[in-house]
């Protein structure tokens, strides 16, 4: 195991919190294979947090790999490129798996595609240079992100220019580059810590350069030492640390992580910046330093297909606007127990109930459950056990929420602060009575009439 | 029109949609928690099988039984499944039966037991939703309605031959609690620690108690800070008063403690019902608050309650009304120690 240096403050972990079974070994040491072309690619106009993008192209027109198809005038929102060399179709719908139907342009492959080869190399391959960064200036690097319409890769799916665009009231000292990936099951960010470390080192020293912030910290949870090494050694020579982290749910939640590395606490409805911390994901900084030093858009993401419900689980290269059905094929497709298909891992994924959905720039991983992983006590009256008020990482009260919401009882829900809950879902994971307490809560967000 | 579909396509799963998370600690139910609260009161079963002999089983017997019969009879009554699986009911039933004396009349322990579930529970609309904690509403009702049968004297009555166990002279003599109240009479620290004393049936033996009470706290089934409180609140008011005494009266250290002749700050926790109560009675999660601290001011208000009980009014122990007193206060604490959510100030 690997000695945790740990920067000022941080303990390395946060209060509360809960463990859940990891099952990483499914698909932690499968590398990275590239996802052949799919026959047609449909892609979403909303991949983001913020504004819809509208089409800059027609019907039937040409397009290559990386070209631009849609755009918008929003300060948040990111471009959106075409994935495949191919044709343009008419535009649609697409439903997303959080239920959101947004306007979608498909994408027919043409006969011309990359090798898969070629694809992994234009994407991770060639050098990624730690030094001499300087000659790319902040504007340069925060233009180029929103020209390749990189957003979170983490899940969030934030426009990252919006992040690293300088703020003179709040300044940055410390980027802080995700890579817990604490939800169980999904390999994704792992996988590329291990066998494409540079890139990730470049961009983490390019966003650094975006926001000048002073320093550079790799947060890894202390399940993936490999990780852990590969980072430490392609970042010898630079100042970047690697910082290692307990293994904990929700580690990889933006707050915790700001706390546990560097014991800063984000203020309640506030943001990373607010404490002089940019938050960025491992594989949204592989991004960076791609569309910063080659000019390429964000087209291609590693996408974990994993769980007990699938034949041969794996880690995929996928172009942007593929098919889950298409990832899920590839490897071997669905058991015959499979019960539910996750977009994401499975304590803060949606379910699929299509499986023609398009992968997002966001999609970190497709978890296949069985009948057996998702059986479920009954349900039974609360009990008052507390058990979630000691899993809360928000140092909530889930059971007053969640039986506040169910009675629509905002003026109650909003004394238990309703609107600090970050729906990592460990109060549900705990709850003895099987009460669907973040569900709830969830509900009652969106229910609750805004002020 | 499902079977179509499955006939159609027979080797595709059907797929569920459900929000998330799509995980759940399935070790953790309330029925293990219930399970746990059984494990919890075995040694304490095993000391009242010790020396109460099969009157200390009859009380269960009667107890348990009569408990479970109104949860199903209530529940059939309301057309509500039987929520017997979850094994409150029985946890009722044993709480309440080692609350008694190993003499109590049958009639008053059906009385009993029917009334903490009917009134205790039921009423309030079963598991979870009740203000009072259901088996100390039982014993509050027969204890003040056959105070003869149950109350402080009935421990007393049958002097003389032990019924029960030949082991023990008697069996059926002043409690620790009484016997200090009327008489000034000390019972001595290893009577108190072991448990071969009078009292009812699950209270005598302080060991018990505490290794029952250990393993439930190390489960998390019964949260640490609730008996923390009480035992805090004990010591301390119990040690100040020692304080006065041995300031006004003299006495050494063993007088402050406890011991053969005196009823000191030790000779207060082990004996009476304290111990029981901190880790069996004032720990059940639906009459307690919610949070860590509101827990230990809940456990610190019993053990006050308890002491003002024993040295201020006529009843020679407490901790049955203290239980009772601080679970209606209970929505109050959790009204008072809201947590501050992470980034607030």
């Amino acid at each position: 195991m690997t000695r945790t240096v740990l920067t000022p403050a941080g303990r390395g972990t946060f209060a509360h919190g809960v463990h859940p079974p990891e099952r990483k070994n499914l698909a932690a040491d499968a590398a990275i294979e590239v996802l052949p072309t799919p026959t047609q690619v449909k892609i979403p106009l909303l991949q983001h947090v913020g504004a819809t993008c509208e089409s800059k192209v027609k019907s039937k027109q040409e397009l290559a790999i990386g070209e631009l198809l849609a755009d918008s005038e929003a300060f948040i929102s990111a471009p959106i490129h075409a994935s495949i060399n191919g044709v343009a179709g008419m535009q649609s719908v697409a439903t997303l798996p959080n239920g959101r139907h947004v306007p979608a342009v498909p994408v027919a492959a043409g006969e011309n595609q990359p090798s898969a080869e070629d694809l992994f190399k234009d994407v991770f391959g060639g050098d990624w240079p730690t030094s001499g960064l300087e000659q790319y200036a902040p504007e340069q690097i925060v233009q180029a992100a929103r020209d390749g319409g990189l957003v979170g890769q983490g899940g969030a799916a934030f426009p990252t220019y919006v992040k690293l665009k300088h703020n003179p009231e709040k300044p940055i000292d410390t980027i802080l580059l995700n890579g817990c990936e604490c939800e169980p099951y999904l390999t994704a960010d792992y996988r590329m810590m291990v066998e494409t470390p540079s890139p990730i080192i470049t961009g983490a020293l390019l966003a650094a350069r975006a926001c000048s912030a002073k320093r550079v910290l790799i947060a890894v949870e202390d399940n993936k030492p490999l990780a852990v090494d590969t980072l430490r050694r392609a970042a010898r020579g630079t100042d970047v640390q690697v910082v290692v982290l307990k293994t904990k749910y929700p580690q990889g939640g933006e707050k915790q992580t700001i706390l546990a590395t560097l014991g800063r606490t984000v203020p309640a409805g506030g943001l990373p910046l607010d404490v002089g911390v940019v938050v960025i994901n491992v594989g949204t900084a592989a991004a960076l330093a791609r569309a910063v030093l080659r000019g390429k858009p964000l087209t291609h993401r590693v996408v974990c297909v994993t769980g007990a419900g699938i034949e041969r689980p794996g880690n995929l290269l996928v172009p942007i606007g593929a098919s889950y059905r298409d990832l899920i094929d590839y490897c071997g497709g669905l058991k015959p127990d499979a019960a539910r298909v996750i977009a994401g891992g499975p304590m803060m994924g949606f379910t699929l109930g299509d499986l023609d959905t398009p992968v997002t720039k966001g999609t970190s991983g497709v978890t296949v459950l069985t009948e057996r992983d998702v059986q479920r006590p009954g349900e039974t009256n609360c009990v008052r056990c507390g058990r979630c008020v000691d899993a809360c990482p928000m140092n909530l009260v889930p059971t007053r929420l969640a039986l506040a919401s169910r009675g629509k009882d905002w003026d109650l829900a909003k004394k238990y602060h309703i609107t600090s809950c970050v729906e990592c879902g460990c109060c549900a994971y705990v709850c003895p009575a099987s009460l669907p307490l973040v569900q709830l809560i969830r509900m009652g967000k969106a229910q609750m009439p805004k002020e | 029109m499902a079977e179509e579909a499955k006939n159609n396509e027979p080797s595709a799963p059907v797929l569920h949609v459900a929000p998330g998370p799509h995980l759940q600690d399935v070790n953790l139910t309330t029925r293990r928690m219930m399970l746990d609260v059984l494990i919890g009161l075995a040694p304490v079963i095993v000391a009242a099988t010790i020396f109460f002999r099969q009157y200390a089983w009859l009380q269960f017997g009667v107890c348990v039984g009569t408990c479970c019969l109104s949860e199903a009879i209530c529940s059939a009554i309301r057309r509500k499944p039987i929520p017997l699986p979850d094994l409150s009911a029985v946890v009722t039933g044993l709480i309440l039966a080692l609350s008694l004396p190993w003499n109590s009349p049958i009639y008053v322990s059906v009385i009993g037991s029917a009334v903490a579930i009917v009134l205790g529970k039921v009423i309030f609309g079963g598991l979870g939703q009740n203000i009072f904690n259901p088996a100390m509403v039982g014993r509050a009702f027969v204890m003040l309605s056959f105070a003869a049968a149950i109350g402080a004297p009935a421990y007393v009555l049958h002097t003389g031959e032990n019924p029960a166990n030949p082991i023990m002279d008697v069996v059926s003599g002043a409690t620790p609690m009484t016997a200090l109240k009327e008489s000034g009479g000390v019972t001595p620290l290893l009577a108190l620690l072991l448990g071969n004393t009078y009292g009812s049936l699950g209270e005598t033996s302080a060991l018990a108690c505490l290794l029952g009470g250990m393993y439930l706290c190390i489960r998390r089934t019964a949260s640490w800070e609730i008996p923390a409180g009480v035992i805090l609140a004990a010591v301390v008011i119990s040690s100040a008063i020692e304080g006065y005494l041995a300031a006004t009266q003299g006495g050494g250290l063993l007088n402050f403690i406890g011991n053969g002749g005196h009823w000191g700050v030790l000779s207060e926790v082990l004996g009476g019902a304290l111990l029981f109560g901190a880790f069996f009675i004032a720990t059940d999660p639906v009459t307690s608050p919610l949070t860590p601290k509101g827990k230990f001011i809940f456990g610190l208000g019993v053990g006050i309650f308890i002491m003002f009980i024993r040295k201020l009014s006529v009843y020679p122990e407490g901790v049955m009304f203290a239980v009772l007193l601080m679970n209606s206060v209970t929505p109050l604490i959790n009204r008072w120690t809201v947590p501050k959510p992470l980034g607030t100030k």
